[in-house]
């Protein structure tokens, strides 16, 4: 299930999060921003209506405290939001595995919000605005979403985009080897990404290790989002909520 | 005799009289107004809440990442449950040949028309982007339920169009000209095909707004497995639209003869609808059980999932299904199915006012509770509560339909046996009259 082919001409773009490193202090969630122009949060925004494409999730039980960093799982199989969409707004990409969302040929129905079962996508509630200035400090290698469109983690599509064309500059085939935002940022090393078909890579590896697991692995959808921890209580929660919560 | 009846007709006879049918009463302009006018406002005030929403963005509503489908969702879809009286009416009479059913096919075709409109105009606020409306005719996504319902609404609601002009067609002042008669004769001959068509395309958006909660796999309360490629909720839509709508029409009948205090057809065609109605619902619970049942002990305990889990959410509790089942499913088809007291009136109404709640109720649960109830244990229950700018959209919608309805009625001949009644009834006026001055002993009918 973790690597298909370790000769594939596709790659498959995957992730793995250790919990048991993650420390909660948000620096994923800043250079993900940044990274992705993520305009500041509007004033009438909370913490349901921003846009929040990574997310780390503090989780309590029973006085335990675990963080959760939470991003699109970029699933697989009858990917929720790619069936449900009405005009191929939402793509998997086959040469890379990414889930993509094209913010220009959305009509903001959030049926695939709807659909998520990872609450891993972000309606643009309100006009995007930054601060006089800070549009200068603009990451130019990603459009800005418009308001009424739906947006998500792409797994940093415009760093793939970089190192593409990269690699065709230097007559290189194949899948590319690059960096999300994320990962670069994680000070605890909490995050490591890769080709998930090279069974050589470093997150192929780290996946196959004791105590991972992926988040509601029982429905199908075959995320290639991975995790980690040693604690039973943490791997319990993947299931579903109600077990965990019980303990 | 005919100084009363011309007494009679002087008295009531309306200022805009030249727009009315001949042979149909109706109340003054005034009081007309004095109707139209609350409704008129609060359309107006509901067209403000929507530029709002359209001008500044969704942030006017109160929904959420999380609540990603709201009021608007939940009450389009219940309309156009209620509105599948149109498709199913027309189905009745024009396929199927139950001709008592023609009494009310037109307003049936009203409801429809300003249900299935209004909707689509909640839908346009609701869209982040609806300039793009078309981007789902031009990129479509034909393995997405959405991409059906959006087709063969579309496609339902230039129907309904067609069917209205008929009617249209019908009013005083275009009967006198002669090419507007000829064009609703041509169109009355071929109008059995558009209600072909308009089944068809009904049965098939009504199950696709059911699939397309069904189809779900990442909520596992609203997944369901099903038939090929559709799951069962896409079945049990159609059928617990088919079986409201009738109720729906009833419904709005007894309305429409309270509201113009006069009697509009004739009690066989309430008794009808009543039965088809019961018969239809008592199907449609029976199948529902079944799913339940099949969910429960299946399909979502093979996705990891007991579904017991998802009702210790209060207030979302076991309640809403039993409640669902039975006060607002089975008792009402009990009441519908037996005739003595499908006859009474009140009996009648009731039943089909609990039968409309219960697929309110049903709506509710697939789209509210769905979004309601948490996935991962990091998530927590969330409520919701529509903002002011919500209410005041759909109210908007209430408004629009009301007033369509309202000069639908007024201006064009929306119950065939209205006139037949009102003659009838004047006749025994008359008589009454006559029989006042000795002049003759007052018939029974």
């Amino acid at each position: 299930m973790i690597a298909h082919n370790s000769k594939s001409k596709n790659a498959r773009y995957g992730m793995l999060v250790d919990i048991d490193r993650c420390t909660g202090c948000g620096a994923c969630m800043i250079a993900c921003a940044v990274e992705n122009n993520v305009p500041p949060a509007a004033p009438t925004a909370n913490e349901r209506t921003g846009i929040t494409p990574m997310r780390v999730v503090r989780y309590e039980h029973a006085g335990r405290t675990a963080f959760v960093p939470m991003m699109c799982q970029q699933c697989e199989e009858e990917t929720p939001c790619v069936a449900v969409c009405p005009q191929n707004a939402v793509e998997l990409d086959p040469a890379t595995g990414i889930v993509g969302q094209i913010p220009q040929r959305c009509l903001g129905c959030r049926y695939c919000m709807a659909a998520c079962p990872y609450h891993a996508r972000y309606f643009n509630w309100a006009d995007p605005a930054w601060p006089a200035g800070m549009e200068k400090a603009l990451n130019p290698a990603v459009a800005p979403r418009m308001r009424g469109v739906v947006e998500k983690c792409n797994f940093c599509h415009g760093r793939w985009h970089e190192a593409k064309e990269l690699a065709v500059a230097n007559n290189e085939t194949g899948p590319v080897a690059y960096t999300p935002a994320c990962v670069e940022a994680c000070p605890s090393r909490a995050i490591t990404f890769g080709d998930l078909n090279d069974a050589s890579s470093q997150v192929n590896e780290l996946a196959r290790q004791q105590g991972v697991f992926r988040l509601l692995d029982s429905i199908g959808t075959e995320p290639k989002v991975y995790y980690h921890s040693r604690r039973d209580w943490v791997q319990a929660a993947a299931g579903d909520s109600k077990e965990a919560q019980r303990g | 005799m005919a100084s009363g009846t011309l007494t009679i007709v002087r008295s009531e006879a309306p200022a805009d009289r030249e727009l009315i049918l001949r042979g149909l009463k109706r109340c003054s302009l005034s009081q007309f107004s004095l109707w139209v006018a609350p409704w008129a406002v609060l359309l107006v005030f509901g067209l403000y809440a929507a530029f709002l929403c359209l001008a500044r963005g969704l942030n006017q509503t109160n929904m959420d990442n999380r609540f990603a489908f709201g009021l608007w969702i939940f009450l389009d879809l219940t309309v156009i449950a209620l509105g599948a009286g149109a498709f199913f009416t027309g189905f009745l009479l024009y396929i199927l040949r139950i001709r008592q059913l023609r009494a009310v096919v037109q307003s049936a075709v009203v409801i429809g028309l300003v249900c299935y409109s209004g909707a689509m105009c909640a839908l346009a606020v609701d869209v982040g982007q609806p300039l793009r409306f078309w981007y789902t005719f031009w990129y479509p996504n034909v393995h997405s339920m959405l991409t059906e319902v959006t087709f063969c609404i579309t496609c339902y609601l230039c129907v309904l169009m067609i069917e209205y002009i008929p009617q249209l067609l019908k009013n005083r002042k275009l009967r006198q000209s002669s090419g507007a008669m000829v064009f609703e004769f041509e169109l009355h001959k071929v109008m059995v095909v558009f209600a072909g068509v308009g089944t068809f395309l009904s049965f098939f958006h009504q199950g696709s707004l059911g699939g397309l909660f069904g189809v779900l796999r990442g909520r596992p309360f609203a997944f369901r497995d099903g038939f090929a490629i559709w799951p069962s909720t896409f079945f049990l839509f159609v059928l617990s639209a088919a079986a409201v709508g009738p109720s729906f029409i009833a419904l709005t009948t007894g309305l429409v003869e309270k509201i113009a205090r006069k009697r509009l057809v004739t009690a066989n065609v309430y008794d009808k609808l009543g039965a088809i109605s019961g018969r239809l619902l008592v199907f449609y619970i029976l199948l529902k059980s079944i799913d339940t049942l099949v969910w429960v002990n299946q399909t979502s305990p093979s996705h990891g999932f007991p579904a017991h889990r998802f009702y210790q959410w209060s207030p979302f509790g076991t309640w809403m299904l039993l409640a669902e089942i039975v006060p607002f499913g089975l008792v009402p088809a009990l009441i519908l199915l037996r005739p003595d007291l499908r006859a009474k009136r009140a009996w009648l109404m009731s039943a089909a006012a609990l039968a409309c709640l219960g697929v309110a109720l049903n709506r509710f649960v697939l789209t509210i509770q769905t979004l309601a109830v948490p996935t991962l244990a990091f998530d927590q229950f969330l409520s919701y509560w529509p903002s002011w700018q919500e209410f005041a959209t759909f109210g908007a919608v209430i408004a629009f339909g009301v007033l369509v309805y309202s000069f639908s009625f007024r201006y064009l001949s929306l119950f065939p046996q209205e006139r037949e009644i009102e003659s009838l009834e004047q006749d025994r006026q008359i008589e009454s009259l006559e029989s006042a001055r000795g002049l003759r002993s007052p018939r029974s009918y």
